[in-house]
């Protein structure tokens, strides 16, 4: 290769590089401000702020989902396995919020630990089945653990 | 015969590559038009639904490929600043431009479908996470390699749109690691390299097609536009004149 030539390339992938380092240090500094919610053991082991509107994200526990007396109020719990936060919410839910399935509650901390949501949002998974799949596979797991003493 | 790097210089004469690609341009068309055409229809009309989603995940058939495409041409884009920058060869500048302003409109697509598609299934259109602003960078990134083209005249033009290209490669793969570093709203990658692809062959299939066609329409898109550039580029020379002069006679 023509020595100039090499020069530049070498001048290319020094600017690569560098751009590369750069990004990944702020990237790396910036690392809890780039996510886009707390997991449910972060809110109990008090790593997000009282009183700031914070999301928190999880799983919804299965029977937690409980509707309010009056209007749209309704209450649930988030868990990532470690630990699980109480939510209350006054809204209408997405068509995807189910029991079982990930979800991020958008809202403040209350005194005793209940996040007090303006918004809920339905994550969705990266897994993609027909009804009908869907619905053997549910069958399947039911006869299995019909079956298991 | 000639040999590999000869028939390479030939090529990368604007010219040439004018006169070869003008004939490919036909055959691309018709293939691209094809694929494109068999993935859509045999997603969107035959592939079964999403036992949660129901219908609507049907937009990854068109949300999924032009996303791909947006990411793969950044790193084109790039590659081809790299070469200009390096080889100082004109038709490299010319494709650069091209494919900043192809990826532009492939990636204002991917957000815009995911955007409706986010509505019936998160609950909302828009959300600042990692991998939605990391690509909301990206549309950025193709309209700042647009405008800093546009900047300045000749060679620095070439050459600063040609910096900023490579600079922003490093978001691409970000983007594309984004859901696994952070958490995120948007979920992780249904179709891995390494692993098991957690998508139904019955609905992974179209999606395959629909891939290749958009490759295939993406390839056809930056032949023209490159074409486009060529013209523009060469307009005092004398092959344009007389192609010009001969397709007005």
């Amino acid at each position: 290769m023509h020595p100039v030539r090499r020069q530049r390339l070498l001048a290319v992938v020094l600017l690569v590089a560098g751009a590369t380092v750069a990004v990944g240090l702020l990237a790396y500094a910036l690392r809890q401000n780039l996510n886009l919610f707390y997991a449910p053991a972060q809110v109990v082991a008090g790593e997000a702020p009282a009183g700031a509107r914070i999301r928190v994200g999880g799983l919804v526990v299965p029977g937690s989902v409980e509707r309010g007396g009056e209007g749209l109020e309704v209450r649930f719990a988030l868990t990532d396995g470690a630990a699980s936060v109480p939510v209350v919410y006054r809204g209408i839910l997405p068509d995807l919020f189910a029991e079982g399935e990930a979800a991020v509650a958008a809202g403040a901390l209350a005194e005793d630990g209940t996040l007090v949501a303006d918004q809920v949002l339905a994550k969705h998974d990266e897994n993609y089945t027909p009804p009908e799949v869907a619905e053997a596979l549910k069958r399947a797991q039911e006869m299995g653990e019909a079956g298991t003493p | 015969m000639a040999s590999w790097p000869q028939w390479l210089h030939r090529l990368g004469s604007p010219r040439e590559f004018y006169r070869l690609s003008g004939r490919a341009l036909p055959w691309l068309a018709v293939a691209a038009a094809g694929v494109s055409m068999v993935g859509l229809v045999w997603g969107l009309a035959f592939a079964p639904p999403d036992a949660r989603q129901g219908h609507s995940f049907r937009i990854a058939y068109l949300h999924v490929p032009v996303s791909f495409l947006a990411l793969a041409g950044y790193y084109l884009m790039a590659l081809a600043g790299a070469v200009g920058l390096v080889w100082r060869v004109k038709l490299a500048h010319m494709t650069l431009r091209a494919a900043a302003r192809v990826g532009a409109a492939f990636t204002f697509v991917a957000l815009l479908t995911g955007a409706l598609w986010g509505k019936p299934t998160w609950g909302t259109y828009w959300v600042w996470d990692a991998r939605i602003t990391s690509m909301l960078i990206l549309f950025f990134l193709y309209l700042g390699v647009i405008a800093l083209g546009q900047a300045y005249r000749g060679e620095r033009a070439d050459r600063a749109a040609a910096v900023l290209a490579l600079v922003g490669t490093v978001n691409v793969p970000i983007i594309y690691k984004s859901v696994d570093w952070w958490y995120t709203l948007h979920q992780p990658a249904t179709i891995k390299l390494t692993g098991t692809t957690t998508m139904h062959p019955a609905m992974l299939h179209p999606l395959l097609v629909c891939i290749a066609g958009f490759y295939l329409f993406y390839a056809l898109l930056l032949v023209l536009h490159v074409r486009a550039e060529i013209l523009a580029g060469e307009r005092r020379t004398r092959w344009v004149r007389e192609l010009a002069l001969g397709e007005r006679g």
